[in-house]
């Protein structure tokens, strides 16, 4: 079962992936990327975090995406126009994936990766938690909020003309 | 011959599924037509009755209007996306209701006097089984209710995107912005109870609220219940947060071109959203299926009866709020969900969280 579902998830997963690259009208690549973000939840939730899985749609899939959709709907970005040597940077795009794939098996072959399931990891909530707020990661975990909380008011003093 | 226990267990969820979604489909119905009457009464009128006695058959007379109607479908509107959004915003509202837990748990009676005939109805291994009204009682409960909210923003922006028409796109626009400011407040309103129940489970919430009815999360966390109360009628864009259809402004909003079956799927989304929001205030904040008072029982009917009345009430109090608010200006929304809301949430948080780490609360 477990199984069928990762196969299933992953699958979708790749591919409204290459939707979003392959499709030329950025709304659809904007809902194919939703339906990415969507499938990589439910690999989090098989993993046995379930919380990953739960924060990974509200974050990515329902908040951030709102704002991408927002843009191009009110931009009202048309369907993108051929662009000469289109055919060129799909090849190149695509020789740089199989590079790409072709030194991590190679990796994987030099440093002996059995594929196979990961070592028991306890990914629970309380967990989590516990090791975000552990003095190794405090400090990391703090300074994010300062510096997301610098961007908000960043933004705002960019925005509004006049304070 | 007894099945196995997977077996069971399948045939209880697959029975489950069906006695949730179909409850729902009947409770949708009924809720439009209870609202009309109720709204109409408020305003001194009387509301459907002709069909059925004290109208209570209009929903079906509704369905049948609906669905011999004609489906329109915009020239320049897309049409995937015109098609699939009714579709997206009824399995989103759907899929939310199954972390919900539906009334307490109670023991499956022997119902020793059925018929040897009547026995396969039946089956030995259902005689005295733990039961609960609840699809799937996962760890994060509460945060699936709020991911699946999350995404339930797409189908109304994808249903006004789709129709290409102004006012179906300013309605999917303000809805959406709408929602996902309201989401947040709605996000902040939680904290204080899961840090209270030490738990993201909704049964686990309502477990830590057994006992007297002061001790009930609408009492203890009375800003986060109210906060929560404003924020998921938002949510659910009811009155009055109805922005985004707001007709005097734009016709109908984001289904102003959808109808006949469509806009019926449309219509029902919504309601199934209230109704869920319902449910889960009931058992956040109003205890749950607990009757408040120590020496009532409240697992069993009992516990259902009571678990209902709550859920009812707070159906009225928006059918309540319907009749009796005007509607928001837009900025005066955004004011009130930013500049208001999220800082008394917010606050409420440091005081909760002071509390629970000072005196274990």
């Amino acid at each position: 079962m477990d199984a069928f579902l990762f196969y299933a998830a992953a699958a979708l997963a790749v591919l409204s992936a290459l939707v979003v690259i392959g499709q030329r009208n950025p709304i659809y690549s904007a809902f194919a990327l939703i339906v990415t973000l969507c499938s990589l939840s439910v690999i989090f939730g098989l993993l046995g975090s379930p919380f990953i899985a739960a924060l990974q749609v509200i974050v990515y899939a329902g908040a951030i995406m709102v704002l991408f959709l927002f843009v191009l709907m009110l931009l009202n970005v048309k369907r993108e126009e051929d662009a000469p040597g289109r055919g060129g940077r799909a090849l190149a795009g695509i020789a740089t994936a199989l590079v790409t794939l072709l030194v991590a098996q190679a990796g994987a072959v030099l440093m002996r990766a059995e594929p196979g399931p990961a070592p028991a990891f306890d990914a629970s909530t309380r967990r989590m938690a516990e090791i975000l707020f552990s003095p190794h990661f405090l400090y990391v975990f703090e300074a994010t909020s300062i510096l997301i909380l610098a961007a908000l008011v960043g933004s705002v003093a960019l925005a509004k003309k006049d304070l | 011959m007894t099945p196995s226990p997977l077996v069971q267990e399948l045939i209880l969820a697959v029975v489950k599924v069906a006695v949730v979604i179909g409850a729902l489909q009947g409770l949708f119905s009924l809720m439009t037509w209870i609202e009309r009457r109720v709204l109409a009464f408020m305003q001194f009128r009387l509301g459907p009755n002709r069909t059925g006695p004290f109208g209570i058959l209009q929903p079906i007379a509704d369905g049948i209007k609906l669905f011999f109607k004609e489906e329109l479908m915009p020239a320049a509107a897309n049409k995937w996306a015109f098609l699939a959004a009714p579709v997206v915003a009824v399995t989103l509202s759907f899929l939310a209701v199954a972390v919900l837990p539906f009334g307490p748990p109670f023991t499956l009676p022997r119902l020793q006097f059925l018929p040897g005939w009547l026995a396969w109805l039946w089956p030995e291994w259902l005689h005295g089984r733990e039961f609960q009204f609840q699809i799937a009682a996962i760890d994060v409960g509460l945060l699936f209710i709020f991911a699946i909210g999350a995404l339930g923003v797409y189908s109304v922006v994808l249903a006004g995107w789709a129709a290409n028409n102004k006012f179906s796109l300013i309605g999917g626009l303000r809805s959406s912005a709408q929602m996902f400011s309201y989401e947040l407040a709605l996000g902040l309103s939680f904290v204080g109870i899961i840090m209270l129940a030490g738990s993201f489970q909704i049964r686990d919430i309502v477990a830590a609220q057994a006992g007297w009815f002061w001790k009930w999360n609408c009492f203890v966390q009375l800003p986060a219940f109210l906060v929560y109360f404003a924020a998921a009628t938002a949510e659910v864009a009811r009155t009055p947060f109805d922005l985004p259809e707001g007709e005097t402004e734009l016709v109908a909003g984001f289904h102003t071109e959808y109808s006949s079956m469509r806009f019926a799927l449309l219509q029902m989304a919504e309601y199934v959203n209230m109704i869920t929001v319902a449910v889960l205030a009931t058992n956040l904040f109003l205890g749950g299926w607990h009757a408040g008072i120590p020496g009532l029982p409240s697992e069993g009917l009992l516990g259902f009866v009571f678990w209902g009345g709550k859920v009812a009430f707070l159906l009225f109090v928006f059918i309540w709020l319907r009749g009796t608010l005007p509607r928001f200006r837009y900025d005066q929304l955004m004011h009130f969900g930013w500049k208001v809301l999220i800082p008394v949430a917010a606050v409420w948080i440091l005081i909760t969280a002071t509390g629970v780490a000072l005196a274990g609360w």
